[in-house]
C-alpha cells in the first residue's frame, strides 16, 4: 500500500491503481524498447561468431 | 540487509517467480494471478494482502495484455459495461466476505481450500485437453468463432425481463448477466483471481455472445474490474505494492518471451506438464493447510517447493524447447548452406 498517512484511504487507493497502471505501461514500453535495441545486437554477435 | 523492506532472497524470488509465471501465461494465454495469491499465502502473507496483491497483479497484467493487442478486439461495450458493474459488486461482496472471515480467523483456511479445489480443477481440465489432443486427428472442432453455443441459445430462449440486446443480435436476460457476472466477481473478490478463465466461458456459454466478442468483452470488463478490485483492497491497505511491482517486473518480461514461444513451441507438447503443474500446486496448498493444522514447519517448506518449483520446472521446459528449436533451426540453415556450397 502507498504509505501516505495524511491522505484519506480513497485517495491512497486511487493512487495505488494509478501507480500499478503507470508501472504496467512503463514496463510494456520499456521492455519493447529494450527488445528493439538488444535484438540487432544479438544478431550481430551471432553473425560475427558464425 | 533489506531492500524495499524485503530480504534479497525474497526480492529475487518475486522477480524470478513473476518471470516464470509470465512465461507460462504468455504461452498459455492466461493472467496467472491464480498462482500469485496462493504463493503469498504460503509465504505467510495475511489472506486480505495475498488476495489484494493478486488482484493488483492481475490488473497490471491486464493493462499489458490490452496494450499488446492495441485494443481488446471485438467488444460488446454495453454488455461489458453491465458486466463491469456486476463484477465490481461481486468483488466488493467477496472482499467483505474475506474481511469477515479474517475477523473470524478462518480467511486463510477458506482461501486455501478454495485454491486446492480451483487449481486441481484447472489441472484436470488441462490433462483432459491433453488426452483429447492425443486422440483427435486434428485440433479443429468444427465450431465457428461467430457461432453461439446451443446451451447459450437455450438459456436465451427463456425471456425473463428485463432483456439486454447484444451486439451480436441476440438478447440476454439481465438476470443471467447478474448471476454469471456476480458469481465470477464474487470468486475474484474472495480468492483474488482475475477470473478470466471462468469469465470468458461464462460470457460465451451462459450469456451467449460469439467467441470473438466473448474474448474481447471479457478482457474489457476484466481490466476495469481488476482496477476496481485493486481499489477495493487498496482502501483497507490490503495490497503490497512492493511485491506487486517486483512480480510485474518479472512477469512483463516473461510474458513477452512466453508469447513469442508460441510461434516456436507446440502447445500440445507442453500442455500435459501444465496440467501436472496445476495438480502439484494444488497439492502444495493442501500440504500448507495441513502444515498449519499440524504445526509442522517442514511440510510448509515442501509446499513452497511444490507450488513454486513446479511453475519453474514447466516454464524451464518451455524455455528449453525454445532454445532447442532455435538451435535445430540454426543447424538446419547451416547444413542447407553447406550443401549448397
Amino acid at each position: 500500500m502507498i504509505e501516505s498517512a495524511g491522505l484519506p484511504p480513497v485517495v491512497q487507493a486511487t493512487a495505488l491503481v494509478g501507480v500499478v497502471f503507470v508501472q504496467a505501461v512503463a514496463l510494456y514500453v520499456g521492455y519493447g524498447v529494450l527488445e528493439r535495441i538488444v535484438s540487432p545486437l544479438i544478431d550481430r554477435v551471432a553473425n560475427a561468431s558464425a | 540487509m533489506e531492500l524495499l523492506g524485503l530480504s534479497p532472497a525474497l526480492l529475487a524470488l518475486f522477480v524470478s517467480f513473476g518471470f516464470m509465471v509470465g512465461v507460462l501465461f504468455g504461452f498459455f494465454g492466461m493472467g496467472g494471478s491464480f498462482l500469485i495469491t496462493p504463493t503469498l499465502l504460503i509465504l505467510g502473507y495475511p489472506a486480505p494482502v495475498a488476495i489484494g496483491s493478486g488482484l493488483a497483479f492481475y490488473f497490471g497484467t491486464s493493462v499489458i495484455a490490452v496494450l499488446k493487442h492495441y485494443d481488446v478486439g471485438q467488444v460488446d461495450y454495453r454488455l461489458g459495461a453491465v458486466l463491469f458493474v456486476v463484477l465490481s459488486i461481486g468483488i466488493e461482496l467477496g472482499s467483505r466476505l474475506v474481511f469477515g472471515l479474517e475477523a473470524l480467523g478462518v480467511a486463510e483456511l477458506v482461501t486455501g481450500v478454495a485454491y486446492v479445489v480451483l487449481l486441481a480443477g484447472i489441472g484436470l481440465l488441462f490433462l483432459r485437453r491433453a488426452y483429447r489432443l492425443e486422440d483427435a486427428e486434428d485440433g479443429d472442432d468444427g465450431v465457428s468463432d461467430e457461432e453461439i453455443p446451443p446451451i447459450a441459445r437455450k438459456i436465451q430462449s427463456y425471456e425473463v425481463a428485463p432483456m439486454l440486446s447484444l451486439s451480436s443480435g441476440g438478447r440476454a436476460s439481465l438476470w443471467t448477466i447478474l448471476g454469471s457476472g456476480g458469481g465470477v466477481g464474487l470468486v475474484s473478490g474472495l480468492i483474488g483471481v482475475g477470473g478470466g478463465f471462468i469469465r470468458m466461458p461464462a460470457i460465451y456459454y451462459l450469456i451467449g455472445t460469439p467467441l470473438t466478442a466473448a474474448v474481447g468483452t471479457s478482457l474489457f470488463a476484466g481490466l476495469f474490474s481488476g482496477a476496481f478490485g485493486t481499489f477495493t483492497y487498496g482502501m483497507s491497505g490490503g495490497v503490497d505494492l512492493t511485491v506487486v511491482s517486483l512480480l510485474l517486473v518479472g512477469s512483463a518480461l516473461g510474458a513477452r518471451i512466453g508469447s513469442a514461444a508460441t510461434a516456436i513451441v507446440e502447445e500440445d507438447d507442453v500442455i500435459v506438464y501444465f496440467g501436472i503443474m496445476m495438480l502439484l500446486a494444488s497439492a502444495g496448498i493442501g500440504l500448507s493447510e495441513l502444515a498449519n493444522w499440524l504445526g509442522v514447519g517442514s511440510l510448509d517448506a515442501l509446499s513452497v517447493v511444490l507450488l513454486v518449483g513446479s511453475s519453474f520446472a514447466v516454464a524451464s521446459i518451455i524455455l528449453y524447447q525454445v532454445l532447442a528449436s532455435s538451435k535445430k533451426a540454426e543447424t538446419d540453415t547451416q547444413s542447407a548452406t553447406d550443401s549448397r556450397g
